[in-house]
């Protein structure tokens, strides 16, 4: 009876997981013509591939936009990061920690509360409309979180390896390259998968701060999904797209994806 | 010494960026609110426009000027989406965790399945979902399926609100709800023998009652009735919510499930507990502190909802909108730069109200260890 029950909720839990996915791959299978609402449930006959080239072909510049904001600005703050996170936690010095503090202070922040002003300043530095524009508030916004990963990840290195080193005459950056690089792969994956799932999926800066040749692709799908008299094989097709890198990420490295997530949970 | 310097001048541009990007724009952005940017049709056109200092002017008229109501339904629209949002991701994930923790065949599966919608951006959710949820079409189809007549519930498009009161009685409903919780909290405190803690909430929470009872009860904000309400569109939206964020609560409870040692649950049963009164009375407090942390990082996500309504319902639409919907459309699309950034200002305060407790209580447990 008990197992009975068990199974029951948990097939209805998965219904209600996969029904919303399942309807968007039946919908961008049908031609325009025949996606009626009373017949959305109904297997598309014939199966019709051409949404995914007409969405690709319109997604496309959007969805460059994406990977070269995600990846650059992953790169950027992961190095930011590991810089950060070797000096807090192996050079700290007078007030460091209240410094440190200070820094995450801004990862729970509503960035609501500092838009204005950064739209402001991106317009007046001259980077508005930009993708560098883009990827410089996505490190800056991101240094409180890379910094404490790799901070606490830092801390668990044993101090006598770095006095070690340093007994034999090893500087602050061959301390660096010598003993803490070789040993980071582990915070690498772990900031590098948060920030490029962040930084793909991010909006609110993306629709604040870009003109339309240098948006990512979820502002190019909001706007495509939010227009009226839309034929909705496009906007689920697009969604896919812009669904499949992170989902990517997901399924082959789920162990770290969940890590990252349980660090970084609080993030704005 | 010299590594001492590098290291410093290695830390100092973070520092210099965080504190120009967090600090500074606070700052810059407190002042914006306390001015006259946007009023004034000549300032939109200027490059440096020329800002008058109006004092508390824009908050005042977001709370009781008379054309600023769609903030304030906006207001209640969040109060009642992260409230709801909160119960049902909590609800949903601690089910589909017990649920997983009892080793079903497939766990692995039903795991991913969970929680991948995690992986997807709110713009992706709130696009799928404004699909599913079309009036005719979608989830209200979904019974005829197996012969049954369509639900005709109109989800986003409904205008229909329960729960309607009065907003001028809002600081009442406050005091009473931030009242009742310091009880709660000293009751607490008195069953765990902390006199101090007992103390304090007892005192702020009977102040709080009898402000409410007495002179709360007949504050104005508006010279005359608004009636507010839980706007029903915002059902579809919680549905979305909850659909995308109780993999995360799911995972944490499992985690937290997990780590519960074996023997207090032996113990628990050779005490005669049944499997009812082990949930109630030995793993649920254990559960406690996930619960709390889990409300904080909901409410720091339910206080800044933007992308998922955007992407369900536009920035036009009345029915579903909330603070940062509004501050966004009064900035950026109707150049009421001053009253954007008292948005922006208020929901800071709101999640600092959420974040701080919350931090200050991790750093002291640090301290104690």
């Amino acid at each position: 009876m008990g197992r009975i029950l068990l199974y029951t909720f948990l097939l209805l839990a998965t219904l209600f997981f996969l029904l919303p996915v399942y309807l968007v791959i039946l919908t961008a299978l049908k031609e325009p013509a025949r996606i009626t609402l009373d017949t959305v449930w109904h297997w598309p006959n014939p199966v019709y591939w051409e949404s995914f080239r007409v969405a690709w072909e319109a997604f496309r510049p959007k969805f460059q936009n994406s990977v070269i904001l995600a990846l650059s600005a992953t790169v950027l703050s992961a190095v930011v990061g590991a810089l950060n996170g070797y000096v807090l936690a192996k050079w700290p010095f007078r007030g460091s920690n209240l410094l440190f503090a200070l820094m995450l202070f801004g990862m729970f922040i509503p960035y609501q509360s500092i838009l204005i002003p950064l739209f402001q300043f991106v317009k007046a530095i001259g980077l508005y409309g930009t993708l560098w524009g883009l990827i410089l508030v996505h490190v800056v916004y991101g240094i409180p979180i890379v910094t404490l990963i790799f901070k606490n990840y830092y801390s668990e290195i044993p101090d006598e390896l770095v006095e070690a080193a340093r007994i034999d005459g090893a500087g602050f950056f061959g301390i660096f390259r010598h003993v803490i690089l070789p040993l980071s792969a582990p915070a690498f994956v772990v900031v590098a998968i948060w920030q490029f799932t962040q930084i793909w999926n991010e909006f609110l800066f993306a629709v604040t701060l870009t003109r339309p040749e240098s948006q990512p692709i979820t502002v190019a799908l909001a706007q495509l999904a939010g227009g009226e008299a839309v034929k909705w094989n496009l906007p689920m097709a697009g969604a896919i797209l812009a669904a499949l890198p992170t989902l990517f990420v997901y399924i082959f490295l789920g162990r770290y994806f969940l890590r990252g997530l349980l660090a970084g949970s609080v993030k704005g | 010494m010299r590594d001492r310097i590098t290291a410093f001048l290695v830390l100092l541009p973070s520092l210099v960026a965080v504190g120009i990007f967090v600090y500074g724009f606070i700052g810059q952005n407190l002042w914006v609110s306390f001015s006259d940017w946007g009023k004034n049709p000549t300032q939109a056109l200027a490059l440096r426009p020329e800002l008058q200092f109006v004092g508390l002017e824009n908050y005042r008229e977001l709370f009781s000027g008379f054309v600023d109501v769609r903030f304030r339904q906006s207001v209640v629209n969040l109060i009642f989406f992260t409230l709801f949002f909160m119960a049902g991701t909590l609800g949903l994930g601690l089910l589909l965790a017990i649920a997983l923790d009892r080793g079903p065949k497939g766990e692995g599966f039903f795991r991913t399945v969970f929680l991948f919608p995690m992986a997807l951006s709110f713009v992706v959710t709130g696009t799928i979902w404004r699909w599913l949820l079309q009036p005719q079409g979608g989830v209200n189809v979904l019974p005829t399926l197996f012969g049954f007549p369509p639900f005709n519930f109109p989800w986003l498009t409904t205008r229909q609100q329960v729960l309607v009161f009065d907003w001028n009685q809002l600081p009442f409903y406050t005091a009473l709800a931030v009242g009742l919780t310091l009880l709660y909290l000293a009751w607490q405190a008195h069953r765990g023998g902390e006199r101090k803690r007992l103390f304090w909430s007892l005192l702020s929470s009977g102040l709080l009652l009898l402000w409410a009872l007495t002179l709360g009860r007949n504050i104005r904000l508006l010279p005359y009735a608004e009636p507010h309400g839980f706007s029903l569109a915002l059902v579809g939206v919680i549905l979305a919510a909850v659909w995308q964020m109780s993999g995360y609560t799911m995972a944490l409870y499992l985690a937290g499930l997990r780590g519960i040692p074996v023997e207090i649950l032996e113990a628990a049963k050779v005490d005669g507990a049944s499997e009812w009164q082990t949930y109630r009375y030995v793993i649920f407090p254990l559960l406690a502190p996930i619960t709390l942390s889990a409300l904080i990082v909901l409410g720091h996500i339910a206080l800044k909802i933007f992308d998922l309504i955007f992407a369900m319902a536009g920035l036009d639409y009345a029915p579903t909108d909330v603070p940062a919907i509004y501050m966004y459309l009064l900035a950026f699309r109707g150049n009421q730069f001053a009253k954007g950034a008292a948005i922006g200002i208020l929901l800071l305060l709101l999640v600092a109200m959420v974040v701080i407790p919350y931090l200050a209580s991790q750093l002291r447990k640090e301290v104690r260890r």
